[in-house]
């Protein structure tokens, strides 16, 4: 698979490294010095731009990417470059990463694969203690009736 | 009317300044403490919300579910992108206007249904692009969801219809030339009206005919 990822954090990295053993991996980054955390070895490709703009996405080889990950640190940029990736390219798989759990909810009500780490890490946390085996993605995803805004 | 906008840097402020000026409720949401505070002498406090218009929490409070709309103009246009799509989605607001700084983003924010953008870029770009591109063909505006347009145009020397009669020039179907500015003159036309080098002719033209149009006057 062609996989294209924006935003080589530390998810970005190991997200980049763990695919490109099997995948052909681009990666979207406005920071050149970032690429040091991919280490001296990796065979990702990784273009310096930004995932909202549509020439930088382009670059990266959207218009053959059979997926999408949107993993900066912004939940508003990520959200924006995975509906351009979705609407204007179409691509199959599109996973996005969205810190606030209530406006991750909005859009997985849009249909959006949203991941919300903070719940995640907090449902694992759990399940370890009470050694529970770990469940599904999405039944992690699911924000506490406390938290509910909506 | 309640007015929400998102984005207190100086055209939130403006523009939240000329609106409770009309009359209207306006609360001016900025995330920067320091920088809501300096807005708050100015609007006064009661306009001003301390906190992040992107989150859902915040909107709540807010009271984006009684906005009649909710504009965007912070500098991001990620932000303007997702202020604007939660109105509508999570809130149902019926009216949403969003800044938008980069202008290739104006179409992702009309596919996501975000229609009413206004971009300075672009705005200064085609007074600009008027300017410098003078003795072509300008388009004054655009009417009816731009089917018709509004167009200027100066003859130049080498202008084919110069010295002929409006009547005897077979414009394109549903053309009409307004009028004709000569010399600092307006003139209304009449069929008998001849086309005189340096004329200004302003003409009524359905916007898939301008390019004909544009082949026969230059």
């Amino acid at each position: 698979m062609n996989i294209l990822i924006f935003g080589l954090g530390r998810t970005g990295a190991a997200l980049a490294l763990q695919l490109s053993r099997q995948h052909s991996v681009t990666i979207i980054e406005q920071n050149p010095d970032a690429v040091r955390r991919l280490g001296a070895k990796h065979t990702c490709n990784v273009v310096i731009g930004s995932g909202i703009d549509e020439d930088t996405l382009v670059r990266a080889g959207i218009a053959t990417a059979d997926a999408f990950f949107a993993v900066t640190r912004g939940d508003n940029t990520n959200l924006m470059a995975a509906q351009v990736a979705q609407i204007n390219y179409k691509v199959k798989h599109i996973c996005v990463r969205v810190a606030d759990p209530n406006r991750a909810q909005a859009y997985r009500n849009l249909g959006m694969t949203c991941i919300t780490p903070a719940l995640i890490i907090a449902g694992m946390m759990r399940d370890w203690l009470t050694e529970t085996p770990y469940e599904q993605i999405d039944s992690y995803n699911v924000l506490p009736a406390e938290m509910e805004v909506i | 009317m309640y007015l929400i906008l998102v984005g207190g840097g100086n055209v939130g402020m403006q523009l939240a300044k000329k609106l409770i000026g009309r009359g209207h409720e306006v609360l001016l949401m900025e995330k920067d403490g320091k920088q809501a505070t300096r807005l708050a002498t100015v609007l006064g406090e009661e306009s001003v919300f301390v906190g992040d218009g992107c989150e859902v929490a915040t909107q709540k409070e807010a009271g984006f579910n009684r906005a009649d709309a909710v504009v965007a103009v912070t500098g991001e246009d990620e932000d303007n992108l997702v202020v604007c799509q939660m109105a509508k989605v999570v809130w149902n607001v019926q009216r949403v206007l969003a800044r938008v700084n980069d202008p290739s983003h104006e179409e992702i924010f009309k596919k996501i249904g975000v229609d009413q953008t206004v971009s300075a870029t672009s705005l200064i770009f085609s007074l600009l692009d008027q300017q410098i591109t003078m003795d072509e063909f300008i388009q004054v505006g655009a009417l009816a969801k731009g089917n018709i347009e509004i167009v200027e145009l100066i003859l130049s020397g080498r202008s084919p219809v110069l010295g002929m009669a409006v009547r005897d020039l077979t414009l394109p179907p549903k053309t009409n030339i307004i009028y004709i500015l000569r010399k600092e003159q307006g003139l209304l036309v009449s069929g008998d009206t001849t086309f005189e080098e340096g004329d200004t002719i302003l003409a009524l033209v359905p916007s898939d005919q301008a390019d004909a149009l544009r082949g026969m006057l230059h």
